[in-house]
């Protein structure tokens, strides 16, 4: 593949804590992503995986190493820049659903889509039920995002994440909180958008199950990449 | 557009929370409520008490008072320079109390462009016959045209009409204490007759009250012309003229140059009434207080409930923040949110203050000293009403800073790690 499919290029990361003692948490990552690449990350806990993520995915800034997504080099933008690069290029899922509890559930998914302000709010609307559509939640539209199941905001998280048409999906344990069933479905979600669609995904997880059934894993034990 | 969007999720979070909202709402509206009136209230009446002084003095009073001559003859005599004169038997000559050249002086002011308005007056001294006795008494004669304009006079006619004095050649408006003792009303006829001599028969067209019973006791007013006649003199004869400049902070120095021009006597404003201001200041001084403390109780309440609203909001900014809203948005958000309880607690203060005057305007407030007011005195001036929203924008805004900037700094990385 070449490189102009490269979405996320992260070279020599590191990253140390002084709080309460120096300890090195991340000592030389480096990792590529490319399109349609569905990617896990594993490890122990305290193995720096969410850390690796935080920064991949430009919120956490104090690290060393350089960081290029879609081809730009993040180190020298500012926390305002960051932010918008986060909105246009970025889709995220956590373990928590984070849903805006005053909001309807489509005014969740349309959120960040407002905030890019790339497409108008009709256009934004019809994005964003398709995305609930091909998720099976179409029909929960209109309803408080704080009325709905676990599994459903889950889902109605991803939408979110995908309403800007991101280069990457980021997760971080997105399916930690959900059951089997649940936790299923959102694979089988994120699955279908790295060979459909070619997204790519990069999940943090402990669930090894969820993990064996992606493209490429990556292991990492005290801050480094085992395999 | 930007702020469209932050606007719409900021009032998004304020209904959520609608009873916080209009709790820190009400503060302000409390606030804004109690300044209007205050303000209202304490101009109204400064309003009021400095007409009692500022509309019935002129800035500038031009008089010919009699004065002893600065300089005997034989002073003037060069023989006599370095000697010591005890000569004092030359008495002042009575030119009569008009001001000299008064009618030219008096067009001549008209014509200055500092002066706002002239009015002429001609004093004399008469006695009112009553039954077999006399009352001394002042007649003023004024031009009733110009006197209304500079002096509001006819906020203390009582009964009848400033104006008959134009149409009634020989009316007179009598002072309310004079009339009570000559038993007189509207329509009477007086007899007046003057110090030197001349006698006048006038027709009560109106009475008046200024609240100052010595001067309602003996004072009265007739037309120019009337007075000019009981003086014995001809029609440029005034032994007054009152000046109102366009800024009354002139007037010291504008009265010793008028002295001057017109070789009269000339008072200023500050000298006769150097106290008339003090009250007043003191008193907005006071409502300003009043008020701004309780928009400060109102600003404290308002940073409380955002402080609180923002800790129960932590999540929603670490995902706002981490789908690509800035510090500085999510600063915008809580700043609006918190401007937009100022705002319309504001307005509200605004409508309640207006109805609190209003009602206070209406309420009966009946003095002897005041005739002409009946209830208490409100000030509706506009520029309060700014004053108040743009207090209440600024103590919304100092109040939703802190807790915004707060807001702003969250790491939305400590939020979802740390759950």
């Amino acid at each position: 593949m070449s490189t102009s499919q490269l979405v996320l290029e992260a070279q020599d990361i590191r990253k140390t804590f002084h709080d309460p003692v120096t300890v090195e948490v991340l000592k030389g990552v480096s990792l590529e992503v490319k399109k349609g690449e569905f990617v896990s990350i594993i490890g122990k806990s305290g193995c720096g995986k969410s850390t690796l993520l935080y920064i991949l995915s430009t919120m956490d800034t104090d690290y060393q190493g350089t960081l290029r997504l879609g081809g730009e080099t993040t180190g020298s933008k500012n926390h305002a820049a960051l932010a918008a690069l986060r909105n246009a290029y970025i889709g995220f899922v956590f373990q928590f659903h984070y849903l805006l509890p005053e909001f309807s559930v489509l005014e969740n998914v349309m959120l960040p889509g407002l905030k890019l302000a790339r497409k108008s709010r009709e256009e934004l609307e019809h994005h964003a039920i398709e995305r609930l559509q091909m998720l099976g939640i179409a029909d929960q539209a209109r309803k408080k995002a704080s009325m709905l199941s676990g599994g459903q905001k889950q889902r109605v998280a991803i939408a979110r994440a995908l309403i800007n048409d991101p280069l990457i999906v980021m997760g971080d344990e997105p399916t930690g909180n959900l059951d089997r069933k649940n936790s299923d479905l959102v694979f089988d979600i994120f699955r279908d958008l790295a060979s459909e669609r070619g997204q790519a995904l990069l999940v943090v997880t402990h669930d090894m199950e969820f993990a064996a059934k992606t493209d490429r894993i990556i292991e990492m034990d005290d801050g480094r990449i085992i395999s | 557009m930007k702020y469209k969007l932050l606007l719409y999720i900021a009032w998004n979070l304020l209904t959520a929370r609608l009873r916080q909202s209009i709790i820190a709402g009400i503060g302000v509206t409390f606030g804004i409520t109690m300044f209007i009136t205050l303000m209202g209230f304490m101009t109204g009446l400064n309003g009021l008490l400095d007409g009692l002084i500022l509309n019935r003095t002129p800035h500038i009073r031009l008089y010919n008072e009699l004065e002893a001559s600065d300089k005997q003859p034989i002073e003037q005599h060069p023989d006599y320079s370095n000697h010591l004169l005890m000569q004092r038997s030359i008495k002042p000559v009575d030119r009569g109390r008009g001001l000299y050249n008064g009618g030219a002086a008096l067009e001549a002011l008209k014509q200055d462009p500092r002066v706002l308005g002239v009015a002429p007056k001609t004093q004399s001294q008469v006695f009112y016959h009553v039954g077999t006795t006399d009352i001394t008494g002042l007649v003023q004669g004024i031009d009733p045209a110009e006197e209304e304009r500079l002096f509001h006079v006819s906020d203390y006619i009582v009964k009848g009409e400033l104006e008959s004095l134009k149409r009634v050649e020989n009316g007179i408006i009598l002072g309310y204490g004079i009339a009570e003792k000559m038993l007189a009303d509207l329509g009477d006829m007086v007899q007046v007759s003057s110090a030197t001599g001349e006698k006048a028969t006038l027709k009560i067209v109106g009475l008046y009250q200024s609240g100052l019973a010595e001067v309602d006791n003996s004072q009265s007013y007739v037309s120019l012309a009337t007075a000019q006649k009981l003086a014995g003199q001809g029609a440029g004869y005034f032994t007054d003229i009152q000046i109102k400049l366009h800024d009354l902070n002139r007037a010291p120095e504008l009265s010793k140059e008028f002295a001057s021009v017109y070789k009269a006597q000339a008072v200023d404003i500050q000298t006769a009434n150097a106290q008339f201001d003090t009250g007043s200041s003191i008193r907005n001084l006071i409502s300003y207080a009043v008020s701004i403390t309780l928009l400060i109780v109102a600003g404290f309440g308002i940073y409380n409930i955002l402080n609180m609203m923002i800790y129960e909001k932590m999540d929603s900014i670490a995902i706002l923040k981490a789908t690509g809203f800035s510090g500085r948005d999510v600063q915008w958000i809580f700043l609006l949110l918190s401007m937009i309880i100022g705002f319309s607690g504001g307005i509200l203060g605004l409508g309640f203050g207006y109805a609190l005057s209003s009602l206070i305007d209406v309420l009966p407030f009946e003095t002897e000293a005041l005739p002409t007011i009946k209830t208490y005195p409100v000030n509706f001036d506009p520029v309060y009403y700014f004053t108040g929203v743009s207090f209440a924008l600024a103590t919304t805004w100092v109040a939703g800073w802190f807790p915004a900037k707060k807001a702003s700094k969250v790491d939305p990385v400590d939020i979802i790690r740390g759950k």
